[in-house]
């Protein structure tokens, strides 16, 4: 399985991560050599073999409704690159 | 219904009878216009659908917020018990199947508003299958709308684009809260019926107490998808309307939409599948841009939680223990007191109404306590701008004041007096009818004089009795002028025509 | 007496309760020995004053005669553990200057029982690696050196600040997560005893994620004794974590009978496959040897699944780090590098924020889970999970645990495969397979190789059964007499 340029920018920009034409030529030859690699699997029969969900042999647990947390907005925003007025700020969105 | 429409019937229901629909007529021939709804409800609960912050509505930005819910490193979720038990009732009160084994997916997307960078919601196994939902057609009858499916999933925070010039501003209060999306099939055939299916949907949250059905709050928020086709002919290309919140806006984006694509057609071009937002100022739909670039959610199970795997008997517990919803009181109503349909659908639509009714009814005659709460409460409680909670009379009082007609012991009029003062004062109505002296007099011998007093008063009218009877009403009238009202019109009656007629 | 710093866990603890040295003079001698092995970059963070600190509360309580479980005993903790008011990177540039408002679990737990902080030690870039290179804040160096070669070793990876810790007597013991082998691997790389949990055994709740279905704190440390003290208080049931086991945290040194007679030990032959170097396959059968004289009886067994699990493996980690890693966004916290527009914003933090080796392993998992690829890749490599945990589930039918060697080779150089992603990916084939399959796994060294570097033995166990991997484990410790000590030591 190889994948060009093109299919890595495509990768990168769901993945948002900004990549130079220098970087997209090198990981097109990485990610195909990684991919290539796993192509293996494909021999092994899993015909009717259901997923692995969880190796936890457990149900689900499950919370009361109560509240036990939050009211910290302090904790909240304290690391924050860019805050104002008790919100955290981005660069302007268009919807 | 818009201007344009005219009434006619095609296309396919799941159940029940083929559903009435209104066809658009364009400039080359009519048009159908077909809709699904994705509701989106707020589930009723303390703390948030993984984490156990608060969701109360209109909290200070970022008070109600969790390092789960901002998606700190190593923060886990862990799921509200109380959020299933809402969806699995909601389920069963819409007669959907309750899948006993459901999965938790991550949907992967990038939004300053979704912290993780993905929604934990559910995508091929969801917590409820297949249900349905009756409407409740104008023309009286009633067309069964299918309900696709309801999954569990968290809403996203909230972006405020209009508090900065280059800012957007993120409030996470809302992120991670509970929400049961509610999918139907694309049954809907009019703006409409879009409307029926949400109020209906909207009062069965209600009944049940898993949504409060909020829409300014939030509470309730609808996505339609809409679509238009030659009648019987395949689906077209569907466009999906997001977060619309409230049914008039649902009608009006549904509305526009359908011309909108109708004219596109029309004009040779070609609907594309793409999100719109409605605007309510201009009353047009535009493409969303921030949902332009073609996405792709990567949905994988939540390796974070486990599949959720529900007791049989515990959900059928909760079907046990589920309330009188819509559609069985409004027949009970109509069986068990005689209503005509259309008074019990009104008594019916919420859950509080119903019960001030029956508490008014219990005993006495239902049609009687069906005018008075749909009438002068129902008017009384407009005026004041309340809602049935807050009636200021209680239903047994009101029950007492229909007593009160029923024994003779007021009149209907003096019964409206009577009303008005209660919903002044809360007062009991026989407090009233004693303060201030209002019992029908129903002593023959006052009711003579009164009667007597009044011909000796009108020889004129006395003489045009035998060729123009009307003039009993003037009698009538003038006796109950003279005894403020209070004496029994019934015995002012006899007592006249007695007199005159002798 | 020997040096503070040369005592076990175990000694250092008795020691302490004995009163034959302090808990500040304890925390001293390794303050001083964790400055003197900053040559090998351990430690990102070193947290002096805490553990002042914490050696204070430590003494007042064992002055008390109330001494905790691990009272005094000064460890370093891996720098994916989130520690309140202290910084917590995962070796990441995208975690600049992020300090947490909480503490782990794991961690919580550990300060309970009365232990203390040193620091927090290295790593690959959020834990996805097998060689501590990956770093954003440099390589660890092993403080093994081959005989007669000078040249800089890698510690092994992802826990290779630990581990080096560890091995250069910098900390008495160190916390550790193992994701595909993170802490068996460099134990076995740095001479060291790693064990990795049953899955669900340690809470992850505040251990930032690689891949949630794999992740497990455990414990490296000098012994194998010393590994199950410090496991019985890292263990146990945390209703924050949805995938912690309700169960009670047993009394892991009493496993420690040093009797194994009559225990089936399973031998995976797959494990010999293609080109299994020789001094590698020679410590393994010396281990089986040294089990069969302690009374065991060796069981060759088929793991006809195993051969895939590196590959699987290789799907469903950067699956779920692709997912777990969108949170770094530049929004909430750490590293924001400004754009014009939210995107740019994103796309620049991320480009800048993730190393090389995060963005291959994002970027990989991006695809596997993408629209038209999710059923070929993540569907089928979680179906091979499903073959792997049921040839496991066979194999304990018949025996009671697993021998096999930790990793395919001894430390290697600094640089080495550092241009080939598959052969460092290579390092994990034989911890993976219990990875997939939730099992308890233990690294012990057994051996060396020929140009003199540590090799350990892996004992893999049922699941929640560490006490047999533990037994198993000192028996091989006692047989191997692992005396050897490293070219580096700081205290
Ligand atoms: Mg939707
Ligand atoms: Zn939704």
């Amino acid at each position: 399985m190889a994948l060009n340029k093109e299919e890595v920018a495509h990768i990168a920009k769901l993945a948002r991560i900004r990549l130079n034409d220098a970087e997209l030529a090198a990981l097109s030859g990485e990610l195909s050599h990684i991919l290539t690699w796993v192509e293996e699997l494909r021999e092994l029969d899993t015909e009717n073999v259901p997923p692995m969900t969880s190796v936890a042999a457990m149900r689900l647990p499950m919370r009361e409704d109560i509240v036990t947390d939050g009211d910290c907005r302090d904790a909240i925003l304290g690391n924050a690159p860019q805050t104002a007025k008790g919100f955290f700020a981005v660069p302007k969105v268009v919807e | 219904m818009g201007p344009g429409f005219r009434r006619d019937s095609g296309g396919e229901g799941v159940g029940g009878r083929p559903p009435v629909s209104a066809l658009i007529e364009g400039r080359t021939g009519a048009w159908e216009v077909v809709i699904g709804l994705e509701v989106h409800a707020q589930v009723t609960a303390e703390a948030k659908l993984f984490s156990g912050a608060a969701t109360a509505f209109g909290a200070e930005p970022n008070t109600q917020v969790s390092p789960v819910d901002a998606a700190f490193p190593g923060m886990l979720p862990v799921i509200n018990r109380h959020c299933v038990e809402q969806a699995v009732r909601t389920g069963l009160g819409l007669g959907a199947r309750i899948n006993l084994h459901s999965v938790f997916d991550r949907k992967n997307y990038f939004y300053p508003d979704l912290p993780p960078g993905y929604q934990i919601s559910q995508y091929q196994q969801p917590i409820v299958g297949q249900g349905r939902l009756v409407l409740d057609l104008p023309d009286g009858t009633t067309r069964e709308i299918g309900i696709t499916r309801l999954h569990l999933e968290q809403d996203a925070g909230k972006s405020l684009h209009d508090q900065h010039p280059g800012l957007t501003y993120v409030d996470l209060n809302r992120a991670g809260i509970g929400l049961m999306e509610i999918v139907s099939e694309p049954d809907l055939r009019s703006a409409g019926e879009a409307g029926l299916y949400l109020r209906k949907l909207r009062s069965i949250l209600r009944y049940l107490g898993t949504c409060d059905g909020n829409m300014e709050e939030g509470s309730l928020r609808c996505d339609c998808n809409v679509s238009v086709r030659r009648p019987g002919e395949p689906y077209g290309t569907r466009c999906e309307i997001k977060n619309l919140n409230s049914v008039r806006f649902v009608m009006q984006a549904i509305d526009y939409e359908a011309r909108r694509q109708i004219a596109l057609i029309e004009a040779g071009g070609a609907v594309m599948q793409e999100t719109r937002l409605y605007d309510s100022g201009r009353g047009e739909t535009r493409p969303m841009r921030s949902k332009e670039e073609a996405h792709d959610y990567r949905y994988f199970p939540d390796p974070d939680l486990l599949p959720l795997d529900l007791d049989p008997e515990w959900v059928e517990r909760l079907r046990a223990e589920l309330p009188e919803l819509p559609d069985a009181k409004k027949a009970r109503f109509v069986a068990e007191f005689g209503l005509p349909p259309a008074d019990a659908e009104v008594l019916t639509a919420e859950r509080a109404t119903a019960g001030y009714f029956e508490k008014v009814a219990a005993g006495r005659d239902p049609k009687a306590a069906a005018n008075w709460v749909m009438g002068d409460l129902f008017g009384a409680l407009n005026a004041m701008g309340l809602d049935i909670e807050a009636a200021p009379v209680a239903p047994e009082r009101l029950g007492a004041l229909i007593d009160l007609i029923a024994d003779g012991t007021i009149s209907g009029r003096i019964a409206k007096t009577v009303f008005a003062e209660m919903i002044e004062t809360g007062e009991a109505p026989e407090a009233i009818v004693d303060r201030k002296g209002l019992r029908q007099m129903s002593d023959q011998g006052a009711i003579e004089k009164a009667v007597a007093a009044a011909l000796a008063a009108h020889p004129a009218q006395v003489a045009q009795y035998q060729s123009n009877p009307k003039v009993l009403g003037f009698f009538v009238g003038q006796v109950m002028k003279a005894t403020q009202g209070k004496a029994n019109p019934a015995l002012v009656n006899r007592l006249l025509r007695e007199t005159l007629g002798g | 007496m020997s040096r503070l710093t040369d005592l076990t866990l175990a000694e250092a603890r008795a020691g302490l309760r004995a009163r034959d040295f302090s808990a500040g003079e304890l925390t001293e001698a390794y303050v001083s020995a964790m400055a003197a092995a900053r040559p090998l970059n351990a430690f990102i963070t070193e947290t002096v004053d805490r553990a002042r600190a914490m050696a204070a509360e430590a003494a007042a309580r064992l002055a008390r005669g109330e001494a905790l479980p691990l009272d005094g005993i000064p460890i370093a903790v891996k720098d994916l553990f989130c520690t309140k008011g202290v910084p917590t990177t995962a070796a990441s540039h995208i975690l600049d200057g992020f300090t947490p408002p909480y503490e782990s679990t794991v961690t919580d737990k550990l300060w309970r029982a009365g232990a203390v902080l040193l620091g927090k030690t290295n790593l690959d870039e959020f834990a996805m690696g097998s060689s501590s290179t990956t770093s954003h804040y440099g390589p660890v160096e092993n403080p093994w050196r081959r005989a007669g070669d000078n040249r800089p070793l890698v510690a092994g990876g992802s826990s290779g600040g630990s581990a080096a810790a560890v091995a250069a007597h910098a900390a008495l013991a160190a916390t550790g997560t193992d994701t595909g082998g993170s802490i068996r691997q460099p134990a076995s790389f740095c001479g060291i005893v790693g064990l990795k949990p049953t899955y669900g055994r340690c809470s992850r709740w505040g251990v930032v994620a690689f891949a949630s279905s794999l992740d497990q704190p455990g414990p490296m440390a000098r012994s194998v004794r010393d590994a199950a003290i410090l496991l019985a208080a890292m263990a146990g049931h945390d209703k924050r974590d949805s995938t912690s086991a309700p169960l009670p945290v047993p009394d892991f040194e009493a496993a420690l009978s040093g009797d194994i007679r009559g225990l089936r030990v399973g031998i995976p032959k797959v494990y010999r496959a293609d080109g299994m170097a020789a001094e590698i396959e020679a410590l393994w059968r010396q281990g089986i040897a040294w089990l069969r004289e302690a009374g065991a009886e060796p069981v060759e067994i088929s793991l006809p699944t195993t051969r895939h699990a590196l590959t699987a493996y290789y799907i469903i980690a950067p699956a779920e780090a692709s997912s777990n890693l969108a949170r770094y966004d530049g929004v909430k916290f750490g590293l924001r590098v400004p754009g014009d527009s939210l995107e740019d914003m994103y796309e620049e933090t991320r480009a800048a924020g993730f190393g090389a080796e995060v963005r291959r392993r994002v970027l990989i998992g991006t695809y596997v889970l993408s629209a038209g690829y999710y059923d070929a890749y993540y569907l089928k490599a979680q179906q091979v999970r499903t073959l792997i945990a049921r040839d496991f589930a066979a194999a304990f039918e018949k025996v009671d645990c697993l021998l096999t060697p930790t990793a395919p080779s001894a430390a290697f150089a600094i640089g080495d495969h550092a241009n080939d992603p598959v052969a460092m990916y290579l390092n994990d084939v034989f911890t993976v397979p219990a990875s997939l399959a939730g099992l308890p796994a233990i690294s012990v060294p057994a051996g060396l190789s020929q140009d003199g570097l540590p090799l350990g033995l892996q004992v893999i166990g049922r699941a929640f059964d560490e006490e047999t991997v533990l037994r198993v484990g000192e028996v091989l410790e006692r047989a191997a007499q692992f005396t050897h000590r490293p070219s580096f030591i700081a205290g």
